[in-house]
């Protein structure tokens, strides 16, 4: 079936959503119309049905038993750390590290790479559309070492202006860490040349790639990123499992974050030395069933055209953005050029939270708030939006149901 | 049309909120704290003038906020105004239950006629915060926000 799909040019969106159980539940006795996978997607049955029977037929603890299944669940592991090296395109299936998830992966670089290589006064650069989650742990930097944070401002659009981050690094800064594409804004930024550009003054470059990994298609090697983070969960893959590429020469020179288990070469009363990558960064029993739901998630993700997925996406964010025209108090915020599918937007008279409640007795699930990006909301002077974020199985019922839920609340509330 | 819907934003609530009462800062206020909610970024500013017998002799409010989360905090400050600190804590044990569509057959008569329009909530388990977070506040100005502290709250 998905072979069949792989030869076929274009992209079944009906079919897609066929493969997620889920979407065919009623809400509130509507059609779900779930617009909200830039929080969490859904997952297809491929994946429920892997992790089931690798449970059932496969399973025991990774790297530690003689035994046969031990042995088993082992190279699953192994064969799933193998899948996501493809999917980023990187060179060695050392350069993952499997981790809880995209914040636990930018934790690991804050943690392991740069807490022992700063200096008071040391800087960081990052943009004023990040989520939380690279935010946050280079702060813990700026509170415990002194180091300061240099925030790139984003133009009105959305869109990231090169020469200004470009501009923000000096011959202090340490690490620049942005999004491959904004949570809120869907802007998508050059990564290749931000990369490049941080290179040419020696600076190492993270990527939040929660969102890109979904919405762009990534090629480590091509960006040549130092480290790009991803998460399973919006990669219709479960929760709890993430990963963090990294090159391998940055693998090898870091300490490890979290000690315990599987993570040691040798422990002694006296003193302890520690495995080589990846194996040093992934102390304790990891996330191993739903390391085979990832990999089986990748695989179904894969295995479609994933350029007739994008432009299936990107047919969706138009249409929506068309229907929105005539909803003239409908305010779109982050309309940069490229950006993927994802559309916040404010509403005049309303708030996010009151919308969001009348579209979801409509079966529209949408996010409101502040999409732990407080510091963007900061520059665009509101408190909360609203958020569309499209996945491959959502139609343009989907967005007719969102649309026609806007206007209900309009009569509702204003 | 959905019945709940219309319940929750019934035209009382929405006037509250485009309209709320009581609202701006209480320049002679003796206790004041500030609530949010962090989920949602809903804001917002209790103040109190509480006389010697702790009754609440002016109460204001101002904030930002969800039509509900508004509404809650004109209508709370329409009630408390005039009653005791402890009569107060009564009011919101009763409004918390009523909120959460259980009983609260405690809450006097007047009471219950003045916050009922607020009982939709318990269809919107979700929503319940918003309504809840002016009382919330209300009830950290009085137990620690005396103006001769600084409060930390939020």
């Amino acid at each position: 079936m998905t072979a069949a799909r792989k030869l076929a040019p274009s992209f079944d969106a009906e079919a897609a959503r066929r493969d997620f159980a889920i979407l065919a539940r009623p809400v509130h006795g509507k059609r779900l119309a779930y617009l909200d996978s830039g929080a969490s997607a859904q997952k297809p049955e491929a994946v429920l049905d892997a992790m089931r029977v690798f449970a059932e037929t496969e399973y025991a603890n990774v790297h530690r038993g003689v035994h046969y299944l031990s042995g088993a669940a082992t190279d699953a592991y192994e064969a799933a750390r193998r899948t996501v090296q493809a999917f980023l395109g990187a060179a060695h299936e050392d350069e993952i590290v499997f981790t809880k998830g995209g914040t636990e992966a930018i934790n690991l670089v804050a943690y392991s790479y740069l807490m022992p290589n700063i200096q008071p006064g040391d800087e960081i650069v990052l943009s004023v559309m990040e989520h939380h989650a690279n935010i946050v742990p280079w702060h813990f930097l700026r509170e415990r070492q002194g180091a300061v944070l240099r925030w790139v401002d984003i133009r009105d659009d959305g869109s990231l202006d090169v020469e200004a981050l470009d501009a923000a690094i000096t011959p202090k800064t340490k690490l620049v860490a942005i999004t491959h594409m904004s949570n809120v804004l869907g802007t998508v930024t050059p990564l290749a040349e931000i990369v490049a550009r941080a290179h040419a003054k020696g600076v190492p470059v993270l990527a939040d790639g929660a969102q890109g990994a979904v919405h762009e298609i990534v090629d480590v090697r091509a960006l040549d990123v130092d480290f790009y983070a991803i998460t399973g969960h919006k990669l219709y893959g479960p929760t709890g499992i993430g990963a963090l590429y990294a090159k391998r020469a940055h693998l090898k020179a870091m300490r490890p974050f979290n000690g315990g288990g599987e993570m040691i070469r040798e422990v002694t009363r006296a003193r302890i030395t520690y495995a080589d990558p990846p194996a040093r960064f992934e102390a304790g029993t990891p996330p191993i069933i739903e390391s085979v739901g990832l990999a089986a998630a990748l695989d179904y993700f894969s295995a479609f055209d994933r350029a007739a997925v994008k432009a299936h996406e990107h047919d969706l964010l138009a249409y929506a953005r068309e229907g929105l025209r005539e909803l003239n108090w409908v305010r779109v915020i982050g309309d940069a050029p490229g950006k993927g599918a994802i559309l916040s937007f404010e509403v005049a008279g309303m708030h996010a939270h009151d919308l969001a409640t009348i579209l979801d007795r409509e079966g529209v699930a949408v996010r409101a708030g502040h999409h732990c990006a407080q510091i963007l909301m900061e520059r665009f002077g509101v408190s909360s939006t609203t958020r569309a974020s499209f996945a491959l199985y959502n139609t343009r019922a989907d967005v007719d149901a969102l649309l026609a839920g806007l206007r209900k609340a309009r009569q509702i509330l204003v | 049309m959905d019945n709940a819907l219309r319940e929750l934003y019934q035209e009382v609530i929405l006037d509250h909120s485009r309209h709320p009462r009581h609202y701006g800062p209480l320049e002679k206020a003796t206790h004041k704290a500030e609530g949010y909610n962090p989920l949602c970024g809903d804001r917002v500013t209790v103040y109190l003038a509480l006389d010697d017998a702790g009754r609440v002799a002016d109460i204001r409010f101002e904030g930002k906020g969800c039509a509900i989360s508004q509404a809650s905090a004109s209508l709370m400050t329409d009630l408390l105004k005039g009653k005791t600190a402890a009569e107060a804590g009564k009011l919101m044990d009763g409004f918390l239950r009523l909120v959460r569509g259980e009983a609260a057959a405690d809450l006097p008569e007047e009471a219950r006629e003045h916050l009922e329009v607020m009982g939709g909530l318990s269809e919107f388990p979700m929503r319940v915060k918003c309504a809840t977070l002016a009382w919330h506040t209300f009830k950290n100005a009085v137990e620690e926000g005396r103006q001769t502290v600084e409060e930390g709250a939020s």
